[in-house]
Parts: structure tokens; C-alpha cells; sequence
């Protein structure tokens, strides 16, 4: 393997981790743009054809080849394409530019989870101004939803993060196991399988916001409402109850493994059986393929199991899109190459890299749906994923700051995790840290 | 009282004098002058930034910054998790410095007592972890440590039940104060081997004819004659105690659990500004330390050149 592959797919994989592990807040109610801006695509089109440079960061494994693509096709455009880090460690660069008020990029990669963040402290541009609202009905729901912030739109989706049951089908044949439909079978199944090979775990979790959130959001919890300066948290609403009732069972039982997620031990586990099955994004896909070559043949995807075993739902597990910096000295510029990016032809190498796009047509079109996984014996997995992306709870939405919010996740439940206590207390502490900083930064946080 | 010093003090005032000496004053701030302005761009400008920054409150939300004078210090002082952090590398110091400097003391007069053979391969082999930097350091200690892997995991199996957790939050401060003194055993070692070098040797012949054996010789000659290096090895690693950040922080990535966001003083200020974009807080939580820190490692230094003269 060549060192640039490989790190390409460290990149993957590092991109995929911090996608799940920093959840950060996507709020505001979709749909029309109450009170955002409203302009046409003119300026950007014009922009277009004069011509420029900006500068781009990001970290997706598709931005290299995405820019080679547009500078192609746009060679008047000169786009500089920056790796500023994955994850914390592009927003904390992100961050420190914003409030230095000079060296940011024209356009950045911004997860749903800390959209709203940086859409509220005025870093982003409106893309309403460029009639972009018209794009609305190109994605789904969830995802066009996850960019509109106080009705303002603030980012293009590009891909999305709908939540299925991967599992390790050797795993489940040998010890003669069914994949579950309830969680409570799912709990079930852990303790079948610890106990017929007490190696052997059902999933591995030590604490990880962006998977908690997303399990609060299948369950039908809203723990984050803003509403301007006001934001209010119930961490343990109906929907968080019903999932630590569950998830309880799994960490005081010590039914999970304790192996970090991302880390090499992480992978090795994935490929051998310790760790039977991840509820997880659909970009799981492509972490799988390049960084658990061991895992070849032997993985399978089922619908995320419900808590009544009926009606199918799921949630949002990371993805994110591409945001106009207020920075930027050709924001009409900028909001081109976002709109190729996400809009346009750009979206044709994000899937050739194994991209799960956001966009409606792609998701519906036959050769994305019926496309048979060779990694996973030939399972034609995105019939699963694509499904999944339509059974998403509809309403939630991140807080204003979850990047800090999952910043101090381990502090606070990760002791539950450690302890292998309930989780209900670690959430209340949680909720208790987010409650004091929400004071703190001026919002006036209330508690359910 | 007043009345009398004032006109004293004005009656008799040597201009000539004041004129003298400014003029011997200026020549030297000529000569100063390169150094002063590097001191004050990059030592004094940063301080009196973090203490400006530290007199204000900024929301990043609302873009508010006001002007809050000593609240932040009254916050800090009564932030139980400042306290938590202070009071670990507290514990860490008292308990691993003591263990590092006992070392590197055996091992500078292990070398220096001439009675090792391969002195020098000893000497390059315990300051080698020196030389290694603190990230990959960690890095490798954290693979040993792994209990899913590495030597960890293989020792459990060998045991057959987990009893070796090296990273779970009961042992984890002693894990990382393994790395610290494996690190900086060596580096004390050397500053405590030259003190002994230049220790002279006829102290030596006396005390052998004053019928002196070895450990004698130890107590009453080589330890008073390197009493000034062990206080500056001293200072140093309180210095380095309070400011722990390297190891927990990498350490964190595999014991995310165990080791909290605000581990240690330093870590906790770092993540105030980086995750919760509190700039302000973070300056005062460092100023705080700095403060600290300084205090504890002047005391250590009047008491250690008091006895020493």
C-alpha cells in the first residue's frame, strides 16, 4: 500500500471519527427562511465567470479530487485547498481566524453538529442572499434542516449520517444468533454472545456524544430547543430515559467493550469479532472497506433496531456541508464553488469516493441504491442506508454550542462509563456543565 | 516630621550627581537595548496581554466583551475545578519528584564513583529517553500500556483476569508519573553528574585521610557540594509539575474516561480557550498558576541557598 493511500485513509477515517464524535448543534426550524435573506443566483454566476482565488479548507477525503475537478472545469477560478486538521483541530484553527478577524478561508467544511456555533457568532455568510433557498427541495430533510440556522441558511449539505445496524454476520452465524429488530433484543443478543465467548462483545462504546445525542434522537428525545438567546436543555426527557433504560442494561452488565473507538485496537476488534455490531452513520461503508481490510465478507447492514419494533426510525450520525466565510473578500465567488460542491457536478467524485451524499436525487437513483457492496459479500446496502435516510425523527436540533458540549462529555458522563453506573446521573451532570456555560456565553438556559 | 525631611530632601539635591549618572545610564541602555526590546515583545507584551485579557468577560455569541476587574480572579479562586487540577499535580509533585531526583542522584554517583564499568555507554543510556520528545514518549507508553493490547493486555492473559490497568483513573496518575521520571531521570542525572565533576578532588584525598568511606564521603563531601544543583533540579521539576500537559493530554485519546478535560492546570486553561472559546477565564486560570508556581519555587530556592550557606 502506497504511503498517500494510507493516508488518504487515515484521513478517512480520522474525518468519519470526529464526524461522529463531535456532534455539534444544528438548530433552527427548517424550511422557509423566516427571517433569512433573499436574493438570486445572478452574482454568483457572474462571479463565476470573472474569475478568482479562494481558499478551501477541509478534511473529506473527496476535497482534493473535488477541487482538481472544478479547477478543471472553471480554469479562470484558482481554488487553494488547505488541510487545517480533522475535527477540533480545524475548528479550533477556524475559530482562532474568526476572532483574530483575518485568515480564514473563503470556504470551510462545517459539520452539521457545529454549524450552529459558528452561524451564530456571525462567522458565516448567509447563502439565502444568493437565492440558494431555492435549493431546498434537492436534500433531504434532515439535511437541509442541519444548515438552516434562525432561518438564515448558512451551508450547502453534503453528506449525511442516516443510522443503521452494521454486524458482523460470521459473528452472529457461528454462535447461531438473529439480527435484532427492539433493542431489547439487542440486549439480549449482548449477553447470548459475552456468554457463549465472553471475549467477544456486542458493540464497544466508552462515551461519545455524537453517538449518545444521535441515540437520544431515535428515541424521540429534543433534549436542545434554542430559541435565540434562549436555550433549553432536558437531558432527561422521555426520549433520553428510554435510551439509558436500554443502554443501562448494557454498561452495568459490562456488555461493551471498553476498546476507544477510532483507535488501532478499535480496528483490529472490527476485523477479528471482538465487536459484533455498530450503530452507526451510513458513512460507516467506507471506513469499513479501507481500514478494516480484516472485516472483508464478513459485514452486513440491517435497519437501526427501534424500542417497539414497529414503526422503522432512525437518526442523523454526523455529516456535514461546506460554508461562505464572512472573511471572504469574494463570498459570491465562494458560494459558487459551495454550490458545485454540493449542488452540482462536484457531488459526482464525493460519491466515486465513497461519499453518502445528502442530496434526494442521488440517494433515489437506481445505480447508488442497487450497487452490490463487494466488503459486504455483495449486500446491496444502500437499499438499507437510503431507507434509513427517510425514517429520520424529524425536529432535532444541536445545541448552539455542542462543540463544548461534546468537549466535556467524558468529564462529566464518561464517569458513568467508567464507573459502570447508570447513565442517568453522568447526563445530569452534563447537563448541568451545558446549563452553566449557556449563563455564562449570555443565553438564558432553562432546564425541562 | 514631614516638614522637616521635605526641604532635607529638596535643600541638598546634587544635580551634578543625577546628571552624572544618567549619562552612564543611557550608554548602558544603548548596550541593553536589543536584548530589552526581544524581553518586552515576547515576555513582557504577553503577560500584560493575558492580564488584560483577564480583567474582562467577552461572550463569543453575542460579541459583549465587559469590563468585569477582578471577577474572573474570584471565580478561578473559587473553581472547584481549578482546585481539583491544582491539588493532582500538588500530589503528583510530592510524590514523583522526590522519586525522580532520588534516582537520577543514585545514578550520577553510581557513574561518577568510577567503579561502573562502561560509565559513558550508562551515562548516554539514561539521558537517551531525554532525548526522545514527550509526544512519541507518551505514544509508546501508551501502546505498553493498552489493555486491550500490548504489554498490559499480554500480562493480564498471562494472569488471567484484568489486574494490570494502567489507564483506568485509579492508576493513571501514577501511569503518566512513570513517563515523566523515565523521561527526566537523565536529564537530572547529567545536571547532577557535572555538579560532581567539578567537585575537587582533593576534598576527596582529605576526607579518605580523614578516614572517610564511601557513604561518609557521599553525605558530608560530594551531597553539600552539589546542593546548589539539586535545588535548580528541584525548581525545575516543580516547574514542570504544574505545568503538566503533554502526557495526560495524549494519554486522554486512550483513557478518555479517566483523564478529565481540566486534568491539570495547564490542560484545563488550554481547553477553556480551545473548546469553550473562554479566552479570558483561560488568561486568569494561567496567570493564577503562574503566580503559584512562581511563589512555591522562590520559597524553595530562599530554603534551599539558606541552608546551603
Amino acid at each position: 500500500m502506497s504511503p498517500t493511500r494510507r493516508s488518504r485513509q487515515v484521513a478517512i477515517v480520522l474525518a468519519t471519527a470526529l464526524a461522529t464524535a463531535l456532534s455539534a448543534c444544528s438548530s433552527g426550524d427548517g424550511g422557509t427562511a423566516a427571517g433569512g435573506t433573499t436574493g438570486t443566483q445572478d452574482a454568483v454566476d457572474a462571479a463565476l465567470r470573472e474569475g478568482g482565488e479562494i481558499t478551501y479548507w477541509s478534511w473529506t477525503p473527496s476535497a482534493k479530487a473535488q477541487v482538481e475537478a472544478f479547477q478543471q472545469e472553471f480554469p479562470n477560478v484558482k481554488v487553494n485547498y488547505v488541510n487545517a486538521g480533522t475535527g477540533n483541530d480545524h475548528y479550533t484553527k477556524l475559530q482562532n481566524a474568526v476572532k483574530a478577524g483575518s485568515g480564514a478561508p473563503d470556504v470551510a467544511q462545517i459539520e452539521y453538529q457545529a454549524l450552529p456555533q459558528f452561524a451564530m457568532t456571525g462567522a458565516l455568510v448567509d447563502l439565502g442572499q444568493y437565492g440558494f433557498n431555492a435549493f431546498e427541495d434537492d436534500y433531504t430533510p434532515s439535511t437541509w434542516n442541519s444548515v438552516k440556522v434562525g432561518g438564515g441558511l448558512f451551508g450547502l449539505p453534503q453528506d449525511s449520517g442516516p443510522m443503521a445496524l452494521f454486524y458482523n454476520k460470521e459473528v452472529f452465524d457461528r454462535h447461531g444468533l438473529t439480527v435484532p429488530k427492539t433493542w431489547d433484543e439487542y440486549v439480549e443478543t449482548a449477553r447470548k454472545l459475552h456468554t457463549a465467548d465472553p471475549t467477544k462483545y456486542i458493540t464497544s462504546d466508552t462515551g461519545d456524544a455524537g453517538f449518545a445525542t444521535s441515540m437520544i434522537w431515535q428515541a424521540g428525545g429534543k433534549p436542545f430547543t434554542t430559541d435565540g438567546k434562549n436555550v433549553k436543555i432536558d437531558l432527561q426527557d422521555e426520549g433520553a430515559r428510554k435510551w439509558t433504560a436500554t443502554w443501562d442494561e448494557l454498561v452495568e452488565e459490562k456488555l461493551v467493550s471498553t476498546i476507544p473507538g477510532w483507535s488501532d485496537a478499535w480496528y483490529k476488534a472490527l476485523g477479528d469479532g471482538t465487536i459484533a455490531t455498530l450503530a452507526t452513520g451510513a458513512w460507516m461503508p467506507g471506513v469499513l472497506e479501507s481500514s478494516v481490510p480484516g472485516g472483508a465478507g464478513k459485514w452486513a447492514v440491517a435497519p437501526l433496531p427501534t424500542y417497539d419494533g414497529k414503526t422503522p426510525v432512525t437518526a442523523e450520525n454526523g455529516g456535514g456541508g461546506q460554508s461562505v466565510l464572512k472573511q471572504s473578500a469574494k463570498p459570491a465567488l465562494a458560494a459558487a464553488f459551495v454550490r458545485w460542491l454540493n449542488n452540482g457536478n462536484g457531488v459526482k467524485p464525493f460519491l466515486d469516493s465513497g461519499g453518502f451524499p445528502a442530496t434526494k436525487a442521488d440517494l433515489e437513483s437506481s445505480a447508488f441504491k442497487d450497487e452490490a457492496a463487494p466488503y459486504f459479500g455483495g449486500q446491496q446496502i444502500n437499499q438499507v442506508l437510503t431507507a434509513a435516510a427517510g425514517q429520520v425523527v424529524p425536529g432535532w436540533s444541536y445545541l448552539p454550542y455542542q462543540l463544548y458540549a461534546n468537549s466535556v462529555f467524558g468529564d462529566t458522563v464518561g464517569k458513568s462509563y467508567a464507573d459502570s453506573t447508570s447513565l442517568d446521573p453522568g447526563l445530569t451532570a452534563w447537563q448541568q456543565a451545558l446549563v452553566d456555560y449557556g449563563n455564562q456565553q449570555g443565553f438564558t438556559v432553562t432546564t425541562g | 516630621m514631614t516638614s522637616i525631611s521635605a526641604p532635607v530632601r529638596s535643600a541638598p539635591a546634587p544635580p551634578a550627581r543625577t546628571a552624572r549618572r544618567s549619562r552612564v545610564d543611557r550608554r548602558g541602555w544603548l548596550f541593553v537595548a536589543p536584548f530589552l526590546v526581544v524581553f518586552a515583545l515576547v515576555f513582557l507584551a504577553p503577560i500584560a496581554y493575558a492580564l488584560w485579557l483577564s480583567l474582562f468577560r467577552e461572550q463569543v455569541f453575542f460579541g459583549g466583551t465587559e469590563f468585569v476587574g477582578l471577577d474572573n480572579y474570584a471565580a478561578v479562586l473559587g473553581d472547584a475545578k481549578f482546585w481539583e487540577s491544582f491539588f493532582r499535580v500538588l500530589l503528583f509533585l510530592v510524590v514523583q519528584v522526590p522519586v525522580m531526583l532520588g534516582s537520577a542522584l543514585v545514578a550520577a554517583l553510581a557513574i561518577d564513583s568510577a567503579r561502573l564499568h562502561a560509565a559513558g555507554l550508562f551515562r548516554i543510556v539514561i539521558f537517551l529517553p531525554y532525548a526522545v520528545p514527550a509526544v512519541v514518549a507518551t505514544l509508546m507508553w501508551g501502546f505498553i500500556y493498552g489493555d486491550t493490547f500490548g504489554l498490559a493486555a499480554d500480562l493480564n492473559e498471562l494472569l488471567g483476569r484484568k489486574v494490570v490497568e494502567p489507564l483506568s483513573g485509579d492508576w493513571v496518575l501514577v501511569s503518566i508519573g512513570n513517563v515523566v521520571t523515565w523521561e527526566f531521570v537523565g536529564y537530572n542525572m547529567l545536571i547532577l553528574y557535572s555538579a560532581l565533576k567539578v567537585v575537587p578532588h582533593d576534598l576527596y584525598e582529605a576526607a579518605a585521610i580523614d578516614g572517610a568511606g564511601t557513604l561518609r564521603t557521599i553525605v558530608s563531601v560530594k551531597l553539600p557540594a552539589i546542593r546548589g544543583a539539586l535545588v535548580i533540579a528541584t525548581i525545575f521539576s516543580i516547574i514542570g509539575s504544574f505545568q503538566l500537559f503533554n502526557e495526560p493530554n495524549i494519554l486522554r485519546a486512550l483513557a478518555p474516561n479517566a483523564i478529565s478535560t481540566f486534568y491539570t492546570p495547564n490542560m484545563y486553561a488550554y481547553n477553556l480557550s480551545f473548546s469553550g472559546q473562554q479566552y479570558n477565564y483561560s488568561a486568569t486560570v494561567a496567570i493564577v498558576m503562574g503566580v503559584i508556581t512562581a511563589v512555591i519555587a522562590y520559597v524553595v530556592q530562599l530554603r534551599g541557598s539558606r541552608k546551603g550557606v
